[in-house]
């Protein structure tokens, strides 16, 4: 092992002032290798990934490329030595204000050997080439910002492919893509280990991983705690060895609803789509399924008050419901934990407590005067609740990591009763355990309140809700108790087929 | 009270200094939290000793009289950058309601409270379209507010045809205006009051620091100076909160306007006539201070107590430079400096910290 490493990395250290982030990492790429690196959030992932890409410099230790040391100083020198790397923010990867064809040769603009001079011919022409070569099935004349998350993320990764890469980090690449956009980045991955490039994938995700790994290293508190490299894989032992405790996939108890507490009927959420129908009850979790892109976020909006339904009507515990804006919804008892908790949720400039109290502000005031003492109180018991992991209730939102950021965001709704909370993708970039703590203390608050979860993630609706709907279209197409369910059915309706057995979502 | 501060703190703060870093908090820490104020007050320990005078009652009062007017503008922009937005029409609403009191108390021969009704109710409406602009027709606010100044600028010359207002002035249809500025009014600028000294508080300095206390307040105590905060970090988190994110922004313009009328009531006040050329600074003095406010406690983003802390400090360095016979031209340049510095400080020792 080890001979045809063409990266390797050792006794690597990184502390930022007082915290120590990464320990002593030791990890070898190979060649036409995927090498998956799983670690919770706060392991040290995105600083190891920075370091290889010369966003920051190691303390100590050594990387090799081929034979030589490698340490680069600036992103571009690591680029140029055959580095590359995919981030995990899509709009870190692309210029809004370009089109696509300047976006994929935009490195080769500033290179050296570029000329003064604009030349479009020739940028249009290197571009379709990129594209080409990548399978890129976008229109090349298109503003950057005119495309969906997912074409902009596949046009950072072709720009990124098209320097003829050695070594190729991609760091959480499908966080937003739909199944077939995903797939279709699988194909290039694909392509990209035939011919010899070392993968270096960072993911959360097991579908992707199940796909695609070689090998799966696992890191934590800043060190490689596990290599796992014999087939079959062992993905449990990877996991447990990420979260350092066994968690496994347990299967829920399915509960059956109380009272009806809200109900929809012949919602019309979009132009041409079909008009949808549910009722929720007290005390059940509902999950939400269904493909990127099939009206989840819009239905979860319109809910909320923020889109107006095109036709059909809402009642909640028996009275018409017919929010005008979130404001009305919240006053309502209709709450909402929306998708991107940083676009949506937080607000970077407060604390902790600030944050959570944000929604309910008359609630913790007095004649308008704000309770400091009334919101940290609140905030310290949704800490202790959520096991949020920070010094206290008064540290800074941007200090905490991307799990413990959410779990803030959903404490925020928790505060105070509701009679509909709603959730969208509340597991987007969270780690395993904070996803455990966040669903089971969805489950354990449920009380008498209906609960409406969104989720993309089949494995993850399967752990969470004691019912599952299925979305296609802008429209409920399927319906499923979570003790016995057909999974072929569940399958082939997330997938838009009524009939035939899905092979894969 | 400025100069028992400016007798007592230097003592106290490099105590302070000392004392910190047992809570663990690193020398950079303590520069941001601490540095612009350790700064001011190196300034008055340092004009106290190269000049003579500086720490007189007298002279400290002055220092506040003299940022009084920019101060309150400062305070009334703070709003407005706390929503993220900004406005640049707060020195030509000063100048227009100052010749609107003038307007109305010398050619209307109206009475004070009208004069300072209508002032507020100009302060106000401007805002109020300010603040409409740019909330419903989605133009930036910079441009909103810079259009809204040069339309001001050009209407308050209108009336007058393009004159000063005083008594005694002949007015376009060639007839003299017969009004005066009313003693209650005049009062507003030159009236003094007693503390410790018989007539040393001036009426602006007590207008300063009411309304600096009560922006500060409201900002920071009150749960809609909370949520403004809020629709300026994140505007859709504060939708999504269910905060009514217009209604907030078209506020802070409305304090904007008010504070920035408030100020041109207390410049007629002293000037004593409508002075169409006067107030040309106003606007980049304001805008420096709460820039300035920025850096003070390492706060990083507009706060009140900054704000004051911002025009006093630059009333401070002018009022110690003038007595150290530095010539009034180099004004503007030092000024303009310690903004530079100011942002400096803020944005390159936070953004390495906040990472």
């Amino acid at each position: 092992m080890g001979d045809n490493a063409i990266f390797r990395i050792a006794g690597l250290t990184k502390a930022f002032g007082p915290n120590a982030v990464l320990r002593g990492v030791g990890l070898d790429l190979r060649a036409g290798e995927v090498t998956v690196l799983m670690g919770a959030n706060g392991a040290g992932k995105s600083t190891l990934v920075k370091v290889m890409s010369g966003v920051h410099r190691a303390d100590r230790g050594m990387m090799m490329l081929g034979d030589k040391p490698f340490s680069p100083a600036t992103p571009a020198e690591a680029m140029r030595a055959g580095v590359v790397t995919v981030h995990q923010n899509i709009n870190d990867g692309v210029v809004g204000a370009l089109d696509v064809a300047s976006n994929l040769v935009l490195d080769r603009l500033n290179g050296a050997g570029s000329g003064f001079f604009f030349n479009p011919r020739k940028v249009r022409r290197e571009a379709r080439e990129v594209a080409e070569r990548m399978g890129l099935g976008i229109d090349l004349s298109a503003e950057v910002t005119d495309l969906p998350l997912a074409d902009r993320q596949m046009v950072a990764i072709a720009r990124a492919m098209a320097h003829e890469p050695q070594v190729m980090i991609l760091d959480e690449p499908t966080s937003s893509l739909s199944s077939n956009e995903a797939e279709r980045l699988f194909a290039l991955i694909e392509r990209l280990r035939a011919r010899g490039v070392a993968i270096l994938y960072i993911s959360h995700r097991m579908s992707d991983i199940r796909r695609l790994a070689d090998r799966i290293v696992s890191l934590r508190d800043g060190a490689i705690v596990g290599q796992f490299d014999e087939k079959p894989l062992d993905y449990e032992g990877a996991v447990n060895a990420m979260l350092g405790q066994n968690l496994g996939l347990h299967s829920i108890d399915a509960r059956a609803a109380g009272a009806p507490v809200f109900s929809v009927r012949d919602l019309r959420i979009a132009p041409g789509a079909k008009p949808l129908s549910m009722e929720l009850g007290a005390g059940e979790v509902v999950a939400v399924t269904g493909l990127v892109g099939v009206g989840k976020t819009r239905l979860a909006e319109t809910l909320f008050g923020i889109h107006t339904p095109l036709a059909g009507s809402m009642r909640l515990d028996g009275r018409a419901y017919a929010p005008k804006t979130p404001a009305s919804a919240v006053r309502d008892g209709v709450f909402l934990v929306a998708k991107d908790r940083a676009s949506t949720g937080i607000v970077p400039e407060f604390n902790i407590y600030e944050n959570m109290s944000l929604p309910f502000l008359p609630r913790f005031s007095n004649m308008s005067v704000t309770r400091r003492r009334a919101e940290r109180q609140t905030a310290r018991e949704q800490i202790a609740d959520l096991k949020i992991v920070c010094r206290s209730e008064r540290d800074d939102l941007a200090t905490l990591s991307g799990g413990n950021q959410q779990k803030v965001t959903v404490a925020r709704w928790l505060t105070q009763p509701s009679r509909l909370l709603i959730l969208d993708e509340p597991f987007q970039g969270v780690d395993i355990a904070a996803r455990h703590d966040i669903a089971a203390k969805l489950r354990e608050s449920a009380g008498d309140r209906a609960t409406l979860v969104f989720l993309t993630e089949l494995d993850e609706a399967l752990e969470t809700a004691d019912r599952i709907l299925v979305m296609s279209e802008n429209t409920i197409v399927g319906e499923h108790r979570n003790a016995d369910v057909d999974m072929d059915r569940l399958l082939a309706e997330v997938a838009g087929q009524r009939l035939e057995p899905a092979g894969s979502v | 009270m400025d100069s028992r501060t400016a007798d007592k703190t230097p003592v106290e703060t490099p105590a302070e200094a000392l004392a910190q870093p047992k809570d663990g908090r690193s020398l950079r820490e303590l520069a941001i939290r601490y540095g612009f104020l350790s700064l001011l007050v190196g300034l008055i320990v340092f004009f106290s000793l190269a000049t003579r005078g500086f720490t007189s009652p007298q002279a400290a009062v002055f220092i506040l009289q003299s940022v009084s007017i920019t101060g309150i503008l400062a305070l009334g922009v703070t709003a407005t950058l706390v929503v993220g937005g900004f406005d640049l029409s707060i020195g030509s609403i000063a100048t227009s309601s100052m010749m609107a009191a003038a307007y109305v108390m010398v050619v209307l021969e109206q009475n004070a409270l009208v004069a300072v009704l209508v002032c507020l109710a100009i302060g106000a409406l401007v805002g109020l379209i300010n603040g409409l602009i740019i909330c419903y027709m989605r133009v930036p606010d910079l441009l909103a507010t810079l259009g809204m100044m040069f339309l001001l600028i050009g209407l308050q010359r209108i009336p007058t045809e393009g004159r000063s207002i005083a008594t005694g002035m002949t007015l376009p249809d060639g007839s003299t205006a017969e009004g005066t500025f009313s003693q209650a009014f005049l009062a507003l600028g030159r009236h003094r009051f007693d503390l410790f000294i018989e007539n040393l508080v001036p009426a602006s300095v007590v207008v300063l620091i009411v309304l600096a206390i009560l922006i500060w307040f409201f900002l920071e105590y009150t749960r809609f100076g909370r949520m403004m905060y809020a629709v300026g970090s994140n505007a859709r988190a504060a939708e999504f909160a269910g905060a009514p994110v217009k209604a907030y922004r078209i506020w802070a313009y409305v304090i904007s306007g008010v504070f920035a009328s408030i100020g041109g009531i207390l410049l007629a006040a002293r000037l004593g006539r409508g002075d169409i050329a006067s107030g040309n600074n106003l606007l980049l003095d304001a805008v420096a201070a709460a820039l300035i406010g920025f850096a003070v406690l390492g706060a990083a983003k507009p706060n009140a107590f900054g704000t004051a802390i911002g025009a006093l400090f630059v009333g401070v360095l002018l009022q110690g430079l003038t007595m150290m016979n530095v010539p009034y031209y180099t004004q503007d340049f030092v000024k303009g400096a310690v903004l530079v510095i100011a942002l400096i400080f803020t944005f390159a020792l936070l953004g390495r910290n906040a990472r």
